[in-house]
This record gives C-alpha cells, sequence and structure tokens, in this order.
C-alpha cells in the first residue's frame, strides 16, 4: 500500500465526512425555532472531516516509518531467515536485495541465498499493508463517528474548527524553529568530533590554515589555524563591503524617501529590490569576470604590482553593491516610520529639508539604520558564491585589499566537496567553521532584533 | 532678529469680521486677504480674511474639518509640505507677502513659530532640542550664548526648574505636559515673533493643560499667539481675540467677550452654547 492511497483515502473519507456533516448540520439549521445554531454548517462540516482525516493521517505517517522495520523483524523470525549470515555487511545486503525484489524495484536476487527471504518478505510487507490499511479506515471511522454524533444545534464546531486551525498555525511555526535547532544539533555534534582532534586554541587563534585532506596519522593542530579565514571574511564582508553598501544604501534611503517623486520611487524601489533577488552566483561571475580583472588593472596602471585577479577588494565590492538593497530597504523602512510629527516640527523651526534629514530624521532612525547593517553584515560574511568565484583560495592574513584572500564560507565548501574522508579533520574543520559562522550571524541577527525592538518600543 | 518694517497698519478689508481695533497693541501682524487652500480639488478654505494682532492672543475655534487648523498651517507655509495642498490670496506678515516667490521659507518659519497638537520633541536631548533652532539659524555659535539662550528659553516656558539638573536626558523621556513645554521653549529659543498653536493642550490632562494656559498667558504680550482650539472654556480662558470657523470660513471674528457674551451671528451662538460641533 503506498503512502499516497493511503492518502487519498484518508482524504476521500474526509470529504465524507464534510459533506454528511454539512447536511446535518442545515438539516438542524432548517429545524431549529429561529433557524440559527451555534456555529455554520461549514464549521461542522469541517469539525467532522478534520476528526477523521487528521488522525488517519498522523496514523498513516507513524506507520509508513514504523512498518518497514516491523517488516524486517517479522521476516527474521522467518526460518528461512536462520540461513543468514550473524552479522554484518553481507547480512544487510542480502536482507537488502530480497526486499528490493519483493517490492519488485529488482528483477531478481544477485545472491542465490537470499532467494529463500524473497516470499517471506512478501508476505510480510502484504500482511503489514493490510494492517496498515484497515487501522487506517478503522481509525477514521470511529474519528468520523465520535464526532458525527457530537454534532447538536447548539454544538461548539466554530471554537473547535478555530481551535485546530490555531494549532495547524502553531505546527507551522514550529517547524522553522526545530529546523534550526535541527541544525544547531548537527552541528555541534560534528564540531565536537572535530576538537577532539584538534584544540580550539590552536583553531581559533592560530593564523597558518592549510588543511591537508589527504594526511594521515595524528592531526597537525597548527595547520588549523583559522585566523586567516576570519579576518578574510571581515574584511571582505564586514569592512570592505559596507564601506560600499552603507553609504550607498543609505543614500539610496533618503533619496527614496524624501526626495523622490512618487513616479520615480515607483520605479525605483521595485528595481532595487530585484537587485536583491539576483542570483548571488550571478554577482558571483560579475565579480570574477568583469570587476576583478577591472581592479586588478586599476590596481597596476598605479603601480600597485602585487595586485592578483583573484582580490579581496573585487569580492568586497560586488558584496556591497548586492548588500545595497538591504540596507537601503531597512533604512527606507525606518526613515518612513520616523513620526511625521517630528518632521514637521522640525521643519516649523525653519530647518531645511536637509537639516531636517540629516539632523532629526537619521538620528532618529539611526536604530533601524544600524539593525539594518547589522543584518546586512550576516549576510554578507555568510556569503558564499562571490567569493568562491572572486575572492581566491589562498589563506593570506594581510590587509592588503588586492591580494586574494580567502573566508570562512569558501573553506566550507572546499573542505566538504574536497577529496578527504568524512572523519578526516580536514573535513570536520568545515563544522567547526560553520559553527563559528552560525554562532556569529546569530549574534548578529539577535543583537539587530533587540535594537529593532527598543527602537519601536521608543514610538508607540 | 529681524525688526520689523513698520508698516502702516493694514487697512481692513470689506468682509464683515474683520474689526479694526483701535488699540495699538492690536495693530494686525498677520493679515490674510481672500486667502483660499485647496487639497487637491477639495477647498479646505474659502476665501478667509482677518487680521491678527500684534500682542494678543487670537484663538480660532470652530468645529472638527471647518479648517482652522488648515489656515493655521497656511500661516507659516506648514502646508506646503502636504503633496497637493494649494494656497491663493495673501498672507501679509508685516505688511510682506509671505507666498510670493522668493520668499524663504526658512526664515519665514523662524519668525513664525509652531507648537504642535501632539508634543513631538525630537528623540535628543533636552538641551539639544532647544538648541536646535539656534544652531540652524546661525543665531550662535558659542557655546556660553547657546547655554543663556537654552537657560532663558527653559525659563520663559517655565520648565528650567523642573529640568535644570538633567539637560541632556533625553526630551522623549518628559512627561505629556513637560514635552509640550519643552515644545515651546523650543519654539521660543529662535526668538520669533509670532507662535503658532495647534490644539497645544488636547493630547493632555487637566493639569498639564492649565500649565500651559498660564504659561500662553505669561507670554502674551511678547508674541503674537494664535491658537486652535477645540475647547470653548480654553478659547475664552487665555484669548482676546476669537475667530469662529465653520466650513472653510470665518462666520465670526472679534474680541473674545463678544464672542462668547454677545455673537452676532446665530451660528456662532448655537456653536458657543453648544447646540453642535
Amino acid at each position: 500500500m503506498s503512502p499516497a492511497i493511503l492518502l487519498l483515502l484518508a482524504f476521500g473519507l474526509g470529504l465524507v465526512g464534510w459533506l454528511a456533516a454539512r447536511s446535518r448540520a442545515w438539516a438542524f439549521r432548517r429545524s431549529a425555532p429561529l433557524g440559527r445554531i451555534h456555529s455554520l454548517p461549514g464549521f461542522h462540516a469541517w469539525y467532522v472531516a478534520l476528526w477523521i482525516a487528521v488522525p488517519a493521517l498522523l496514523f498513516a505517517l507513524v506507520w509508513n516509518a514504523l512498518s518497514p522495520e516491523l517488516v524486517t523483524q517479522s521476516v527474521l523470525s522467518d526460518p528461512a531467515a536462520a540461513a543468514l549470515p550473524a552479522f554484518g555487511f553481507e547480512r544487510d545486503s542480502m536482507l537488502a536485495e530480497a526486499q528490493a525484489v519483493a517490492l519488485g524495484n529488482a528483477p531478481a536476487v544477485f545472491n542465490p541465498d537470499a532467494q529463500g527471504l524473497v516470499e517471506p518478505y512478501r508476505a510480510a510487507i502484504f500482511r503489514y499493508e493490510v494492517i496498515g490499511l484497515v487501522a487506517t479506515l478503522v481509525i477514521a471511522l470511529a474519528g468520523g463517528i465520535f464526532s458525527f454524533l457530537r454534532l447538536k444545534p447548539d454544538f461548539t464546531a466554530r471554537t473547535r474548527v478555530e481551535r485546530a486551525v490555531m494549532g495547524l498555525l502553531l505546527v507551522a511555526s514550529l517547524v522553522a524553529i526545530l529546523t534550526t535547532l535541527g541544525i544547531i544539533v548537527s552541528l555541534v555534534f560534528e564540531t565536537v568530533r572535530f576538537f577532539t582532534m584538534v584544540s580550539p586554541v590552536d583553531f581559533l587563534f592560530g593564523t597558518h590554515w592549510a588543511p591537508d585532506p589527504m594526511s594521515s596519522g595524528a592531526p597537525d593542530g597548527k595547520q588549523f589555524g583559522a585566523i586567516p579565514l576570519f579576518w578574510g571574511t571581515i574584511y571582505i564582508g564586514a569592512i570592505i563591503a559596507m564601506i560600499v553598501a552603507i553609504p550607498l544604501g543609505l543614500m539610496s534611503a533618503i533619496y527614496l524617501t524624501q526626495y523622490a517623486s512618487n513616479t520615480v520611487r515607483q520605479v525605483m524601489k521595485p528595481l532595487l529590490e530585484i537587485l536583491a533577488g539576483v542570483p548571488t552566483v550571478v554577482y558571483g561571475y560579475f565579480a570574477a569576470l568583469t570587476v576583478a580583472p577591472a581592479v586588478r588593472d586599476a590596481a597596476q596602471a598605479i603601480g600597485i604590482s602585487s595586485a592578483s585577479t583573484e582580490s579581496a577588494l573585487a569580492a568586497g565590492l560586488v558584496m556591497g553593491v548586492m548588500i545595497i538593497p538591504f540596507v537601503s530597504s531597512m533604512a527606507d523602512d525606518s526613515i518612513a516610520a520616523v513620526p511625521q510629527a517630528m518632521r514637521d516640527g522640525s521643519l516649523a523651526m525653519g530647518a531645511t529639508k536637509a537639516e531636517t534629514i540629516s539632523k532629526v530624521l537619521v538620528p532618529a532612525a539611526l536604530p533601524g539604520i544600524v539593525a539594518g547593517v547589522m543584518l546586512a553584515i550576516s549576510r554578507a560574511i555568510g556569503e558564499t558564491m562571490i567569493v568562491v568565484m572572486a575572492a581566491g583560495a589562498s589563506a593570506n592574513l594581510t590587509a592588503n585589499p588586492f591580494q586574494s584572500m580567502t573566508t570562512v564560507t569558501f573553506q566550507i565548501v572546499a573542505m566538504l566537496t574536497g577529496e578527504g574522508s568524512f572523519d578526516h579533520p580536514a573535513t570536520l574543520s568545515a563544522f567547526a567553521l560553520g559553527m563559528v559562522l552560525f554562532l556569529v550571524t546569530l549574534t548578529l541577527n539577535f543583537i539587530a532584533l533587540r535594537v529593532v525592538k527598543r527602537y519601536r518600543e521608543a514610538y508607540e | 532678529m529681524n525688526a520689523p518694517a513698520p508698516t502702516p497698519a493694514p487697512t481692513p478689508t470689506s468682509t464683515p469680521p474683520a474689526s479694526p481695533f483701535p488699540d495699538p497693541v492690536a495693530e494686525a501682524k498677520i493679515s490674510a486677504k481672500d486667502v483660499s487652500v485647496f487639497y487637491g480639488a477639495k477647498r479646505a478654505i474659502d476665501a478667509v480674511s482677518i487680521d491678527i494682532p500684534k500682542s494678543y492672543v487670537t484663538a480660532f475655534i470652530g468645529p472638527s474639518g471647518c479648517g482652522k487648523s488648515t489656515f493655521l498651517r497656511s500661516l507659516n507655509r506648514m502646508n506646503d509640505t502636504i503633496a497637493g495642498a494649494r494656497v491663493e490670496g495673501e498672507i501679509l506678515l508685516d505688511g510682506e507677502d509671505i507666498y510670493r516667490s522668493g520668499m524663504d521659507v526658512v526664515q519665514l518659519r523662524a519668525r513664525v513659530g509652531m507648537v504642535f497638537q501632539k508634543p513631538n520633541p525630537f528623540p535628543k536631548s533636552i538641551y539639544d532640542n532647544i538648541a536646535y533652532g539656534p544652531k540652524i539659524h546661525g543665531i550662535t555659535g558659542s557655546k556660553s550664548e547657546l547655554d543663556g539662550i537654552v537657560e532663558s528659553s527653559l525659563q520663559r516656558a517655565g520648565l528650567w526648574d523642573e529640568v535644570k539638573d538633567r539637560l541632556s536626558d533625553s526630551g522623549t523621556a518628559l512627561s505629556g505636559g513637560q514635552q509640550q513645554r519643552l515644545c515651546i521653549a523650543r519654539a521660543i529659543a529662535v526668538d520669533p515673533e509670532v507662535i503658532l498653536m495647534d490644539e497645544p493642550c488636547s493630547a493632555l490632562d487637566p493639569i498639564a493643560t492649565a500649565r500651559i494656559e498660564e504659561l500662553i498667558d505669561e507670554l502674551r504680550g511678547r508674541y503674537a499667539i494664535v491658537i486652535v482650539t477645540h475647547s470653548m472654556q480654553q478659547a475664552a480662558r487665555v484669548s482676546q481675540r476669537t475667530a469662529f470657523f465653520h466650513l472653510g470660513k470665518i462666520v465670526e471674528y472679534g474680541t473674545t467677550s463678544d464672542i462668547f457674551t454677545n455673537p452676532r451671528e446665530e451660528r456662532t451662538k448655537d456653536y458657543i452654547t453648544g447646540r453642535y460641533g
């Protein structure tokens, strides 16, 4: 029995219940003294439909996860399984083969010894499918009958359906939170493994980064100094990119909120937002193919011969452009949120528009702007494609923007897609780097949200 | 600041409400002639003419939407900030048309200050709130002079004793009534000739209101004050001249005592006796 059929079954029964409950509620309504019942017939219908479909679907979900294990257990208790090797790879592969044949995914077994297991598998699968189907039906019917019998003219179906909808919304919001938790847990797990091999002190404070994914034996902590990566990340994402993005973003926000006519605003705002939607890999091309050579040529023209084609400056400039929409849209929102009274107050003092903007509006909007900048930084330091394509791979610890530099994100990509085995410290270092990145961006976002919150309180 | 050019008192216009006041302090500071204000196609003020005296408090009363705030805002061209607003007619400040081309709005607003309905201190320190105007107008560059202006403005607004020890606290941390007095002090700091007040007490409790009314009374004589108010009692308490607005026109304008005790127009009488509005 495929999950799709169980799904259809649950929905089909739900529909039947829906229709039945609706017509019953209409009957209540017709016979009620004033033609009034507590809830509209639609709510009665949904109440019954939910009682049928939700428990049945939940059961089907659990059953789907559970039944393969039950099937295997029952096959193993079959006499034919006694011939299996006791443990290990061979046993697992024979079981998998027999299962594949039984499910019709493979034409025949490769290992003749597995043949004897096919029939037990087939029987077990069938048995558990029938059990699952029957149980689903029983649960759906039980839910339907239980809920249908509760329908009365004064039954509070509306409140109950609304509560169910609220539950659904709660689950939806929990998904994102649980995913975040899952990410943290998996990161922590691998990070801890990494730190059992390499000391955190070497990792966090070492200045030499040259992990060799092919090395064997005890890892050399001296290869895992991540300072050059942190520096490259900060230099490109938080310094060069912000030198570009903050002034341009802020000025465009000021122009759009204070000076632009409605027509201009209506054209320019969507255009800026499109900039935010450009895939970063496209920025990457642009950085690698257009900006980086131009930066190098310009640097060489002014006599800096060490300029390389892959430069921190090129990556940072393009990243700055990429971030402009974030800064400008946050700044735009917070400037627009400054009460009109504040603007009027300043204008009524005889301040010019420019004085009002620079002395009243921007200072008043500053918390929001700062929050926007922090979100932009956290976005920039987590950015991968641009640096992969334009910043280079060499872990240089330098302040020269014309040299190539590497970042945390770049090294995560490099380590995870490299040749090393999964439990090699070089590969695991990607998780430690990811953890650092995660913590830093989390902190930045947290601070930004706090700042925004305090700022809101000041006006509302 | 700018010494007003001695101008002959404008001759009263032909519209009935504007009556010449024989007494010298009532010499017109602002005189509006056939002023109409439009928001887009909607006419909010219809051919209003009025002489606002130099050293009195003038109250604009009238039901909501009658145009009194709109007219007030046209006196320092704050309507300019509203898209689609347009003013026709003449508004003379000391005989100069404030809507003529080449009129500097910055200079105008330094001479005609404004206090708003809701206290709107800037999110800066108390000191910086007061110093804002003098700084942008370049009234003084020296710190000690600025300190003096801040102190005297706060003193005139009756706020000095309450805040003198915490001038660096944020202006928004004050109570509503204190904030409004701060806004009045801020307006005074640039030494205006006229102060416009747009329902300055509507967001305040009765005690803070009483304090502001006292303050308005203390400021009378030094500045021409125009106050828009919803409260007829307030108009009666603080003003010497009252104009009754209705449907974008001035129905009646005269001394406050005449308006309240002896209105000429039926509509004025109905309004002040609470029959509508």
